[in-house]
């Protein structure tokens, strides 16, 4: 169905080519995953696939790249529009006109559609992504899962037979990614839709794979094969996997089933030995930030109600909860970007709206969602320049970096480390981070989870709000979970996310009802068995 | 049986704003406040009837400011610049000594008569605005750029990206404004503004590409198996028409322009354009989804309008007393009962335009 042939793609300007020599043959009716760290072409691959690259991106492509027959070189996306439906990674960005339902018939307008069969497939897409009761709605006032069902259902109308996503879950709660990823089999299965999905979150998707496509980056040959055998030696790879090599399982389990089946001598032994214990700060360090029947409205529409919450210094708090749950609203009133509609709000003494922008910055520092939102210079140097001795501390978060570089320039985890340098040369005692790991690589994770831990230890409060249950299983001391403005749980980490289903990391999962978060855990108990 | 047009649903755009064209050329035919409250009466209650919930729907109370600052500017350039026509002198604010044959003068005498000159003029202005602000709201620019000929969908949706800039724009300035204050520099005032434009200006830009390569992944612009030359044919007929139409309306307005220059041109240019519309049309394969239907309500509203603008354009042009205050400004003004008639037909609407199908007004709170 898709077919590369020895394909090497070059953005303009570029001293490297993206990809080099790819050779691919995909199956109709295959889920198929690309797999690889950030910057290392997974994105470039699925342009090629319905010509975005080099028709929109510039640039040029080698080789020859098929799907259903049609040649990317002589047909641009919309001559491809009614084979492949292409969902890009910012559903908003992807959005034409202004809402659910415009949006919807949007392609089948391009493609000429007789407008009876038009009515039937916006019905009966709204009914397969679970839309129809925000049929009305414009997008912007969508939640992002919900704008993430329309981008899929946008493409999906047109009876594509090729679906190509670019981290369709990542924006996404684990239910609501759970649903599409649902849709998206039950796409495979009942309509033999070929998908290729490029994700960072193998533990959401890697069990649903037909075919997994390592792109490993830096010019190395692109690998094929099937999710098992890829898996075995792949460096990014899901806690289930890192669990069933590090324990030597065989077959490798890709599922917590198959993972739960293969682990139970491994829950026995573990029955023996308390979980290490990850709470060290909470209630002995001073208080930095406290809200007190913290009320915020949006034009009357309660977005927190009454909600009280105390961090301490020495505390990395995740507050979790589906989209749309208040988490953000949170964040934003305790940095000062809202006065809130009642209750308090105190940071570090003082009330942070009320505060003029250059006295807040040293009380409380807030990375938003897109942390290149902070940035404005035009090279590295420069922005460390403006924010005072933030060279240092960048160097200190990320290594080396080439200063003259364009901000835009950096990978994803290097952003967020020059975001962090910025705001933390500041020296906040309250750091806030609104979804830090969206687009990160397990190995850019693991060092943000390095970053934060060292960043709590001392004089410092670290709140940061996620749907990624692996990041609170790595590093949070403490779990706030919000649902409709409310905190229903507020606890250390190792009890809610275990209490929860929806919220538990695959560890948890496999070892239940043993309290185990993460793989380290796993081991560090075992090493302290006697043999 | 239930009349299924009169079922909630919306209106049909183009309706809408006819409808308001109508009160907007009433408008434009009379000077006489009270006449021109009326009529902005009488939109506001046809909007307040039949607004939907939209975000452009709010776009109402943004027309009503400006059309308010549009009668302040009226008076303030009478004050400072206005002919000191009229005999009631209220007050005389020092002059600027110019010379004579500028034919400006800046200070100076008001008088009561040219103060209510400025008033109703800057009331007329500021009644066509509330039209067309209605019809803003009633019926998104939008929704109305769906119903073009397919021919013209090109321009269309050109137009359509233009108007979105706007919010776009807004958008993109909140998020700057956010970033500032969270790297601890000032969110208001001249400077801060300054910092702020390119990144603006650089978010909208990049949301013009995003949108660009967006279409075309949905296929927009497809060339399916129409022949170039057919297409040509197109855009070469309705190019040829709009220009001649241009030139003939031209002939039209100007004295003294040759008779070929005008009339004919105009028609014979109308004739070569709707040919090219007709051939477009058949070039496009875009279909419609759930498009408007015109039916009763439809009628309606339009014919409203239609009637409105008529009585008005009718009494003005036989000088029926009242509808030009002007004649004695100071007086209180007669009020031609039939255009006082005529205006409240206008009400119609609110009351034959079927109601909306509301959609759950729930959360717009961000994630």
């Amino acid at each position: 169905m898709i077919r590369f042939e020895s394909v090497t793609a070059t953005y303009p300007d570029a001293a490297e080519p993206a990809l080099r020599d790819v050779d691919l043959d995909i199956a109709a009716g295959q889920l198929c995953l690309v797999v690889g760290s950030t910057g290392s072409g997974k994105s470039t691959l699925l342009k090629c696939v319905n010509g975005l690259m080099p028709h929109f991106t510039g640039g040029t492509l080698r080789g020859r790249v098929t799907v259903g027959g049609r040649d990317t070189r002589t047909h641009r996306p919309r001559e491809l529009a009614d084979v492949v439906g292409y969902v890009g990674q910012d559903p908003v960005a992807g959005f034409v006109t202004d809402t659910v339902e415009d949006e919807l018939a949007y392609g089948m307008e391009s493609l000429g559609v007789a407008p009876a069969t038009m009515r039937r497939r916006v019905e009966e897409t709204l009914d397969l992504l679970g839309l129809a009761d925000v049929r009305n709605r414009p997008l912007l006032t969508l939640s992002a899962g919900q704008q993430q069902r329309v981008a899929i259902g946008s493409v999906l109308v047109m009876h594509p037979q090729v679906l190509v996503l670019d981290e369709p879950t990542s924006a996404l709660d684990p239910p609501a990614a759970e649903e599409v990823l649902a849709a998206l089999t039950r796409l495979v299965h009942d309509l033999g839709v070929t998908v290729l999905v490029a994700e960072h979150r193998l533990e959401r998707v890697v069990q649903y794979a037909d075919v997994v496509v390592h792109v490993p980056g830096r010019g190395a040959p692109v690998e094929v094969g099937l999710p098992v055998d890829v898996m075995r030696t792949s460096p990014v790879a899901p806690p289930v996997v890192r669990l069933g090599r590090a324990r030597g399982w065989a077959p490798l389990p890709l599922s917590v089933r198959d993972a739960r089946a293969a682990a139970a001598p491994l829950r026995a032994a573990l029955a023996e030995v308390a979980p290490p214990e990850r709470s060290p700060a909470t209630e002995t360090g001073r208080e930095i930030a406290t809200a007190r029947k913290l009320t915020v409205d949006y034009d009357g529409v309660i977005a927190l109600r009454a909600v009280d919450m105390t961090v301490h210094a020495g505390e990395i708090v995740a507050v979790m909860g589906r989209n749309g749950a208040g988490k953000s609203s949170l964040l934003s009133t305790f940095a000062g970007l809202r006065a809130p509609a009642g209750g308090t709000v105190d940071v570090d003494g003082m009330i942070p709206w009320k505060l003029p922008p250059h006295e807040a910055v040293r009380r409380v520092g807030l990375i938003p969602q897109e942390p290149a939102d902070l940035l404005w210079a035009d090279t590295v140097a420069r922005e460390c320049a403006d924010a005072g001795n933030a060279a240092e501390l960048l160097r200190e978060l990320a290594g080396p970096i080439d200063m003259d570089l364009h901000p835009r320039d950096l990978s994803e985890g290097q952003r967020l480390a020059l975001a962090l340098a910025v705001v933390l040369s500041a020296a906040p005692p309250l750091l806030l981070l609104d979804e830090p790991t969206r687009g990160l690589d397990y190995e850019a994770k693991e060092r943000l989870v390095s970053m934060l831990r060292n960043l709590a230890s001392g004089d410092r409060a670290i709140v940061f709000a996620t749907h990624d249950v692996e990041l609170v299983a790595e590093v949070a001391t403490r779990v706030v979970v919000l649902a409709d403005g409310d905190v229903v749980s507020d606890g250390p980490a190792a009890i809610v996310v275990t209490d929860s289903p929806a919220f538990a990391p695959q560890v948890a999962k496999i070892l239940a009802p043993q309290r185990f978060l993460t793989v380290a855990d796993v081991e560090a108990a075992l090493a302290r068995m006697p043999a | 049986m239930r009349n299924t047009a009169r079922l909630p649903r919306p209106l049909h755009p183009v309706a809408w704003w006819l409808w308001a064209s109508g009160l907007a050329v009433a408008a434009g035919a009379t000077s006489n406040p009270v006449l021109l409250v009326a009529l902005i009466a009488v939109a506001g209650a046809v909007v307040g009837a039949r607004r939907p919930v939209t975000p452009w729907a709010s776009s109402y109370g943004a027309f009503l400011r400006i059309a308010l600052v549009v009668l302040a500017i009226r008076v303030v350039l009478y004050v400072l610049l206005g002919d000191a026509g009229g005999s009631h002198v209220l007050v005389r604010l020092p002059q600027l000594p110019l010379p004579h044959d500028w034919g400006v003068r800046i200070g100076g005498a008001i008088t009561e008569e040219g103060l209510v000159t400025s008033l109703e003029d800057g009331l007329r202005l500021a009644t066509v605005l509330v039209c067309i602000g209605a019809a803003n709201s009633l019926a998104s620019p939008a929704r109305l750029l769906k119903v073009m000929p397919g021919a013209l969908y090109e321009v269309g949706v050109a137009v359509g990206v233009a108007v979105s800039f706007a919010p776009q724009a807004v958008a993109s300035l909140g998020r700057v404004r956010r970033a500032r204050r969270l790297r601890g520099r000032r969110d208001r005032g001249l400077a801060a503004l300054r910092g702020m434009a390119v990144p603006v200006l650089e978010g909208a830009l990049e949301r013009s590409v995003d949108l660009a390569a967006a279409m075309d992944v949905r296929g927009f612009g497809r060339i399916g198996n129409v022949r170039a030359s057919t297409r040509r044919l197109a855009a070469a007929l309705t190019l040829l028409g709009v220009l001649a139409v241009c030139a003939g309306s031209y002939g039209l307005l100007t004295s003294g322009a040759p008779f070929l220059l005008g009339a004919p041109l105009a028609v014979g240019g109308s004739a070569v354009a709707v040919a090219g519309f007709a051939v477009g049309s058949r070039v496009s394969r875009r279909t419609r989804y759930r498009p408007d239907p015109w039916a009763a309500p439809e009628w309606s509203v339009a014919v409203s309008g239609a009637l409105v603008a008529a009585a008005f354009l009718i009494a003005s042009h036989y000088g029926l007393a009242g509808m030009d205050a002007a004649a004695n400004p100071t007086a209180v003004p007669d009020v031609p009962l039939l255009a006082l008639f005529a205006a409240a037909v206008a009400l119609l609407p609110a009351v034959t335009a079927p109601p909306l199908r509301l959609y759950r007004a729930a959360a717009s709170v961000p994630a």
